[in-house]
């Protein structure tokens, strides 16, 4: 059974910060609002005060921990390597634990738990736009991370699939039998925002010769549960998708969302030892491309005359990953595609999970500064590899009225491949 | 807690949302990176002189001390509110007032990022020195009250170099103007200069006028590896002899080395003992000509490799070298005392060898770094707290280490200040008379010891908590 770690367990990791205030300049929640709360180094404090016993589970407690993206840029800053990411979702964990998940977690925990749930929930929002989608009822249930209690004023979203990406594939797709066999999990995003990001997916492994594994019981990888707290979901999920994963023989587990990669790579290693060798086939799906020789066949392709200028943002749970060569290495061997980098390509863009639910207003402030980067590169589109990222990055254009797309490389990658 | 009608007042002068009075709040500026913790009653977050000034009225009448605060990342607890009272933060002045291009002169608040101000007038090709490690994250108010320095200082010299003029608050709640923006000025007693490294004190900084140089066209990175720490300390020397002012001189010693080597993959082979880093900065043609000088000059003093860098690139890789030193010390142990002496740059090799019989006597792990160029060495006492015996060891290393320093004719804090870490040790260096010179500076500006009181002198009372 899969277990996750208490706030206590990380006793250590919170003694290593030696309170020098470096995540103060990589933190986008502190950046968004000034207050040593927002930052890693308060929130650790915050989380000792909790293991210690000085504070209780009171209002300004929760606020700052709430007030976190979990994208790991602290971590990344941090001169003691300490993963605050880790510590504030373990202190949710015990605030859900000891407080009951906020009206907003239990909403989250019961649609992403029930698959079926999600699927009728997706058919019967197939056909609204996002100005309808907006309109929804309250306890419609379907805005998923986005319930409507919480789903601010203006904010533009995709419209949800009236047939999930799931349902429209086979199970198994078989390629050659030289080539390895990939397990793609396809997650929530794909599945019933950006299917056609999925579709993307198949016709690149197609074009290798790939075969490709789509369990139909997989499910959501967790990671939203992990932001809001929900222990008993996160670790149930975690069952399932192994059961679901463990029926099939294959060489690596593919993902096209930096959420879900690291939900099953990383946090999913952490939760026992049944978990190990699945998370250790675990690979991103420019990884996967560029060690099977698409970079060079990608090249031989003859350039595009016209060619459109696209820039790339870095996720943060691939950044973290160290994963920033590979996107960018098939972005630039793409016949139609001219690369230009954007400043602060590896900053978050304000999602994080359950943060931008409960700050929508911090999160437009991120999120303002990260279109105005898209467009002082003058890319005509920003293409990225999460469909998280997809999300907020076009409503930050949106709201900053910039005329960019944002999408996921696989979309550029399957205009430029051949039928 | 402070009385409710006292939070009132003050809700009043600066707004509900910047008076923070919850634990959690409170908890979150009670301590900078001395790891030390002292928890505040309230924590202010004003917006100007005049609601600074108003703060100063209140607490002096209702006799509340009171704590400056910058970004909290200081190394010797100058903000630290060791008394409780009121942690006031500056963070929300942080704008750039002017940048003065005919001048050369920059107006700016104290809550504005170093590296921040840094990027502005670099556009406008400016160039403003000093370099603190922290510069990502600490605010110019910071490093003023400090007069922080950093690598960059054996050529240009340290923050209260730049500084020409001063807006404050007094302890008392007026506000003053000191210097301006002219390049000379000789009016009156010289203010900016004794507020400059006053540890908030004497005032509370609101405006600062900076002077500015043109930015330099280029620069060039170079690291020596040297068979011992006396090749690369008579390097510095030979350096400075021929006339040659780098922009930066930093130095690593043997342990330094050894614990980068275990902790990174970066090359550094065994037989480096010490490891000098120069830059050299100026118009294009002339950097490597100064390059090339420079390593002719140290050729002779068991040089083991030269790395030149040609690329901004191959410049960050070797500077990348230095930064990964903070981290990797952790694998001596997980504690540092970071003492910070500086001593005349020819003093460099006897203070090492001071040292490394210091680490002896003690039987403690101590690690060298810093900048060589001015003498300014971060000597890192290794511990770990939880071994029973280590903080005694290290608090008589450390005073060795002082003495040492002071010996050698040197200072026991080149950058960091005195704050609480280092008050008690303030009679190996200052004189009864000069201290009570100082002393009654500060009596005569803040009679009432409202404003950082126990900085830099003890007052009896807490002598006792501090002297830790």
């Amino acid at each position: 059974m899969a277990k996750l770690k208490k706030l206590e367990d990380y006793r250590d990791e919170i003694e290593r910060c030696v309170k020098c205030g470096a995540c103060r300049a990589h933190c986008p929640a502190f950046d968004a609002e000034r207050r040593e709360g927002r930052v890693a180094r308060g929130k650790i404090a915050l989380a000792n005060s909790i293991l210690e016993g000085e504070v209780g589970l009171e209002p300004k407690v929760l606020e700052d921990l709430s007030q976190c993206l979990l994208c790991g840029s602290c971590c990344a800053g941090c001169p003691n390597k300490v993963h605050t990411e880790d510590i504030v979702a373990a202190a949710r964990r015990q605030i859900a634990e000891e407080r009951g998940l906020s009206t907003f977690g239990k909403g989250v925990a019961t649609v992403l738990g029930r698959p079926k749930l999600m699927n009728l929930l997706a058919k019967s929002g197939g056909s609204l736009s996002s100005i309808l989608f907006k309109k929804l009822p309250k306890d419609s249930g379907l805005h998923l991370r986005f319930p409507a209690p919480y789903l601010e004023k203006g904010r533009t979203l995709p419209p949800i699939t009236a047939k999930p990406f799931r349902e429209r594939v086979p199970e198994v797709i078989p390629g050659d039998a030289q080539q390895p066999t990939v397990l793609f999990f396809s997650g929530c995003g794909i599945n019933y925002m950006y299917p056609e990001v999925g579709e993307a997916f198949l016709k690149a492994l197609k074009f290798l010769g790939v075969t490709v594994i789509i369990p139909k019981d997989q499910a959501c990888c967790g990671l939203p549960a992990v932001s809001a707290g929900a222990t008993k979901t996160i670790e149930n999920l975690a069952d399932q998708n192994l059961a679901a994963i463990n029926g099939h023989t294959f060489d690596y587990i593919v993902t096209a969302c930096a959420s879900c990669n690291s939900g099953l790579g990383n946090i999913y290693a952490e939760m026992g030892d049944e978990f190990k060798e699945m998370s250790a086939k675990v690979m991103d799906i420019f990884v996967f491309l560029a060690r099977h020789g698409l970079p060079e066949k990608l090249e031989a392709l003859p350039k595009a005359e016209q060619r459109i200028k696209v820039t790339y943002h870095d996720p943060c749970h691939l950044r973290n990953q160290g994963i920033t060569k590979e996107p960018r290495q098939i972005l630039k061997a793409l016949p139609q595609v001219e690369f230009v980098e954007m400043p602060d390509a590896g900053t978050c863009c304000g999602l994080g999970g359950t943060y931008s639910v409960y700050h929508y207003e911090h999160t437009k402030r991120i999120a303002a500064r990260k279109a105005g980067n898209i467009a002082s590169s003058g890319a005509e589109l920003v293409a990225t590899d999460c469909p998280g990222c997809i999300m907020q990055l076009q409503d930050g254009i949106n709201h900053a009225e910039g005329t960019q797309r944002a999408l996921h490389i696989l979309e550029l990658l399957a205009e430029a491949l051949p039928e | 807690m402070l009385p409710e009608q006292i939070i009132k007042d003050l809700q009043k002068i600066l707004g509900k949302e910047n008076v923070l009075t919850s634990k959690a709040e409170r908890i979150c500026y009670s301590y900078d990176a001395t790891q030390q913790s002292f928890l505040p009653e309230v924590v202010l977050h004003p917006g100007s002189a005049e609601e600074i000034a108003l703060i100063m009225k209140l607490a002096n009448r209702e006799r509340i001390p009171v704590f400056p605060r910058g970004a909290g990342s200081g190394f010797t607890g100058g903000s630290l509110p060791t008394k409780g009272g009121i942690v006031l933060c500056t963070e929300r002045m942080d704008q750039i007032l002017e940048i003065d291009e005919e001048n050369l002169v920059a107006t700016v608040e104290p809550g504005v990022v170093t590296e921040r101000f840094q990027k502005a007038v670099e556009k406008v090709g400016l160039f403003y020195p000093p370099d603190p490690a922290s510069l990502k994250f600490s605010t110019l108010g910071g490093n003023v009250a400090e007069c922080a320095g950093g690598p960059r200082c054996v050529k240009y010299g340290v923050t209260k170099d730049f500084i020409i003029g001063l807006e404050v608050v007094t302890p008392t709640g007026d506000v003053i103007t000191t210097g301006g923006p002219t390049m000379k000025g000789v009016v009156g007693y010289d203010l900016t200069k004794l507020l400059c490294g006053s540890e908030g004190t004497l005032g509370i900084i609101t405006r600062i006028v900076i002077k500015l140089l043109p930015l330099p066209e280029a620069k060039k990175t170079m690291l020596v590896l040297f068979d011992s720490i006396d090749g690369a300390a008579q390097a510095v020397s030979a350096i400075t002899r021929n006339k040659i002012v780098p922009t930066t001189l930093e130095f690593m010693d043997g342990r330094t080395i050894e614990c980068v080597r275990q902790a990174t993959d970066l090359d550094l082979p065994e037989t480096a003992q010490a490891v000098l880093i120069i830059e050299v900065d100026g118009d294009r043609e002339f950097l490597d000509k100064q390059v090339n000088r420079i390593a002719e000059i140290i050729k002779p003093l068991g040089v083991v490799e030269t790395r030149i860098a040609t690329t901004q690139e191959e410049s960050e890789a070797l500077w990348q070298i230095r930064r990964s030193v903070s981290a990797s010390l952790r694998n001596v142990n997980p504690d540092k005392f970071n003492e910070d002496i500086c001593v005349p740059r020819s003093k460099v090799p006897e203070m090492i060898r001071k040292v490394d019989a210091i680490s002896d006597k003690y039987q403690i792990p101590i690690v060298n770094f810093g900048h060589a160029g001015d003498g300014n060495i971060h000597v890192n006492i290794m511990v770990n707290k939880k071994v029973s015996g280590d903080i005694m060891k290290a608090e008589g290393a450390i005073k060795d280490v002082f003495k040492a320093a002071l010996e050698l004719g040197g200072t026991m804090s080149g950058e960091h200040g005195v704050g609480i870490a280092k008050a008690p040790y303030i009679p190996l260096e200052i004189t009864p008379v000069a201290a009570e010179y100082m002393k009654a500076i500060k009596r005569s500006l803040d009679p009432n010891n409202i404003l950082n009181p126990g900085k830099i002198f003890l007052d009896d009372e807490n002598s006792a908590e501090c002297g830790d």
